[in-house]
């Protein structure tokens, strides 16, 4: 039984050359399930109750997109006003989620460096994800830090087999639970974990 | 013989097309204009007509007895068991309360109490004819009032039975005119009356299996031999069985033909029967309101114009009131009581038989039969300028006018649509529509596919959609829309031309078997045209290449624009001029057209509408997102 659901949305994913590569790199791997919300629902038609029969099975779920418009693609969206139903998911009665780990994994064209107060886009990612991290909350979820690799339109083939790497490395981290709470409240990104710093070719 | 049977005919029908539309034009019901036709060419005004008016009477009668049978039709056993306790309870106390009101006041006018009873049972019935005809004719019959008026006739079309049967019982046996022409049939005359009443139900019984087990097997039969006359002859031929069976017994041929119309009400060829019969019924029933005109007797009423006058203003009053207690009893706004009480109050054309058959058993001597006849036939012809007078200048007073009162049954009215051909395209549509709670009225003209699909609980019905008769007992005057989902071209746009010409406002929703019969749909001006070939095809290019690895979503995208472009070009290029004619010039004008488009679309290539996030330009520009 698979331990980590990777929800995975992406419009253009033929032509992301970054994502390609972090999306095969994990799709074979033990315990964990890529779900290809594009490929699955190319007509926007999300089958509600199979997403959430999935969610059940699954303690730790990845959002893995790219960030478009400092958010997720619309069909990412469209996956969470559907599936996050009232009562099943918040609300009074919806507490199966309750204590499940999700976090974001993204893609961002534009570098670390953009991202911040005196960048161009003026906020961090942090800041950016807070949406995703309130939807977590309200769920009862623990919203984890973000997995990112960053200005990917400049990314040299090495940097590329070096995130994915740590992408490995980090749900690697996930299915062994050799997180603890310590590590995480210390980093911004998921990429800044020592165990994934490390990594270098 | 002939000069005469024609010169008849030319007389009925000229009276009919001078006065009908006459009283049409002052907003009159066609049924003033035929009674008025009838008084007019009568013996006592321009005279063409004669003593025959009676004999004319008789055959006219024959519409009233189709016109049972339609109404048969319409009652499905369902709807009839819903309308139960108005049926029993408002057509009982009617009958009840002004059998016994009438039949008092024969007795004290000094009638015999057996005549007197005779004769009230004449006067308890109204007039099927008249009320269901000018309740069509204007489109009340989804009113209270309406409804009310049909349960009331119908217990009264009922009540008949048990009063053809009594009437005999009130006969003098010693004094009975034997071997009556009217009568001769009657195979029970002179058998006791246990096995008269036995031979009477058996009979009734016999008319309900025959419908099942012998008229709708016939019906299927000749619905394979596609012959439209057929059919007609047979919906004549099953009317006519009908009353003849009943007549043998001794019953009411229109009580026959109505039992027969409910037992055939649940049929496949319900709508078929329908369109088949209505114009022998509207020819014939007109003919028999022009007879009923004929057959005022002016020299009865030149001998005893107080008494006749007494007679039909006491009546129509008396029927009135009762009729008015009786829908105050069931709570009708005051205009629906109004109107169905001035509507029920003449007497109906059951009276003749009733009257004719008491004066045949000497119950009623020749003055008592014309003096009744004569009162019948007066009040047939009041009753509807009463309605008149009672709509325009009493009705205006009364506040309570019914609008809308039901608005869930008008929105479902509001939204009728109609589904011609319930093949395997039709079905699909019928099925999704269904999903929506939407129930099309649906035709097609394959019987075996009709039954089949009946039993899954669909509502489809038997016949050729191309006639506009069946198209409108269907309702394709208060539709919505008009699905056509007809497998055969040539048919589809027969049936195009015809409902546009009479319902240009229509909206039509068409299949097209393919290209060129869409260009020529779109070219009669059908905006919605539905190419079977286009979708189908693409989704099936679209999971070839989905197999191949091109992702869905693109795919999806893809092929939305393909159809997008392909119904633009569909549309650009059915208004170049093409020669149809020769169907060699059209083959050679084909090919070239598939060549244009399939240059057309290497020219276009693939669309590549997904240039949002363009990675390989961001990288080319190495934009990192720095301004």
């Amino acid at each position: 039984m698979s331990k980590i659901l990777v929800l995975f949305a992406h419009p253009t994913y033929e032509h992301s050359r970054v994502n390609q590569a972090l999306i095969e790199s994990i799709s074979k791997k033990k315990g964990v399930i890529v779900h290809d919300l594009y490929e699955k629902y190319a007509d926007f038609n999300i089958d509600v109750k199979y997403e959430q029969e999935l969610l059940l099975k699954h303690p730790i779920v990845i959002w893995h997109h790219p960030l478009y418009w400092y958010s997720c693609p619309p069909l990412m969206k469209q996956w969470i006003d559907m599936v996050l139903e009232y009562n099943w998911a918040y609300g009074p009665n919806g507490n199966v989620l309750k204590g499940k780990k999700i976090m974001n994994a993204i893609t961002t064209g534009g570098s670390r460096e953009v991202y911040c107060t005196e960048g161009s886009n003026n906020y961090t990612i942090n800041t950016f994800l807070k949406p995703f991290e309130q939807t977590a909350t309200l769920c009862g979820m623990d919203y984890l830090p973000p997995f990112s690799v960053m200005g990917t339109n400049l990314i040299t083939d090495e940097e590329l087999i070096e995130a994915t790497q740590q992408y490995n490395v980090a749900i690697d981290l996930l299915l062994q639970e050799q997180l603890s709470d310590n590590d995480l409240e210390q980093c911004e990104y998921l990429n800044d974990l020592p165990e994934l710093k490390d990594i270098e070719l | 013989m002939s000069g005469d049977i024609l010169f008849n005919a030319i007389i009925f029908l000229a009276g009919a097309i001078i006065c009908v539309p006459i009283a049409k034009k002052f907003g009159l019901s066609s049924v003033l204009g035929y009674l008025f036709a009838g008084i007019i060419i009568g013996p006592y005004v321009l005279g063409f007509v004669g003593e025959e008016g009676e004999d004319i009477l008789h055959f006219a009668e024959f519409g009233v007895v189709i016109m049972l049978f339609l109404i048969g039709l319409e009652i499905e056993p369902s709807s009839f068991w819903k309308m139960r306790k108005s049926i029993v309870v408002m057509g009982g106390a009617q009958v009840i309360i002004t059998l016994v009101m009438a039949d008092i006041i024969f007795i004290l006018l000094g009638f015999d109490w057996k005549v007197s009873l005779v004769i009230s049972m004449a006067v308890v019935l109204s007039s099927t004819a008249i009320v269901l005809q000018t309740l069509k004719e204007k489109g009340l019959m989804d009113t209270s009032y309406g409804a009310a008026s049909f349960s009331i006739l119908l217990f009264q079309d009922i009540i008949v039975i048990p009063m053809l049967a009594i009437i005999p019982l009130l006969s003098d046996p010693e004094k009975v005119i034997h071997a009556s022409d009217d009568h001769g049939i009657n195979i029970l005359e002179g058998l006791p009356l246990a096995v008269q009443g036995g031979a009477i139900i058996l009979s009734v019984v016999l008319v309900v299996l025959m419908g099942k087990y012998l008229i709708v097997p016939m019906l299927r039969l000749v619905a394979i031999t596609k012959l439209r006359e057929l059919l007609s002859a047979s919906a004549l031929l099953i009317v006519f069985l009908l009353a003849l069976s009943m007549e043998i017994v001794g019953l009411s041929p229109a009580l026959g033909a109505f039992l027969g119309g409910v037992v055939l009400a649940t049929s496949e060829f319900k709508h078929e029967l329908e369109s088949n019969l209505e114009p022998f019924k509207g020819l014939l029933l007109g003919l028999f309101f022009m007879a009923v005109g004929a057959s005022i007797n002016f020299i009865v009423i030149n001998e005893n114009p107080g008494m006749i006058a007494g007679l039909v203003t006491g009546i129509i009053i008396m029927k009135a009131i009762v009729i008015y207690a009786v829908g105050h009893l069931f709570k009708l706004k005051q205009d629906q009581k109004l109107l169905l009480s001035v509507g029920l109050a003449q007497i109906g054309e059951f009276a003749f038989v009733l009257l004719s058959f008491a004066f045949q058993l000497s119950i009623l001597d020749r003055n008592q039969l014309d003096m009744m006849l004569v009162v019948t036939a007066l009040t047939m012809t009041l009753a509807p300028i009463l309605g008149v007078i009672n709509e325009r200048v009493v009705l205006p007073h009364v506040g309570t006018k019914e609008i809308a009162s039901r608005p869930m049954d008008h929105i479902a009215k509001a939204q009728k649509i109609i589904l011609v051909g319930f093949g395997h395209f039709g079905s699909t549509v019928g099925r999704f529509l269904r999903s929506y709670g939407i129930e099309a009225t649906v035709l097609d003209h394959n019987s075996n596919q009709v039954d089949l699909l009946r039993k899954m609980g669909f509502e489809v019905y038997y016949g050729d959609a191309t006639r506009m008769d069946l198209l409108e007992s269907a309702g394709i005057a208060d539709a919505e829309l008009l699905i056509c989902a007809i497998d055969d071209p040539d048919t589809t746009n027969t049936l195009v031309t015809m409902v546009q010409e009479k319902y240009p406002k229509l909206k039509l929703m068409v299949r097209a078997k393919s290209r060129y019969d869409a260009y020529e749909l779109l070219n009669m001006g059908v905006e919605h045209v539905y190419r079977e070939s286009l979708e189908t095809s693409v989704k099936l290019a679209g999971d070839v290449l989905s197999h191949l690895g091109f992702r869905k979503y693109g795919i999806v995208r893809q092929a939305q624009n393909f159809i997008k472009y392909d119904e633009k070009s569909l549309r650009r290029l059915a208004s170049q001029p093409r020669n149809t004619e020769e169907y060699i010039f059209r083959v050679k004008e084909e090919i070239a057209q598939s060549e244009k488009l399939l240059e057309e679309d290497l020219k276009r290539g693939l669309i590549d509408t997904n240039h949002h996030w363009n990675s390989e330009l961001m990288r080319k520009d190495s934009y990192t997102g720095e301004s």
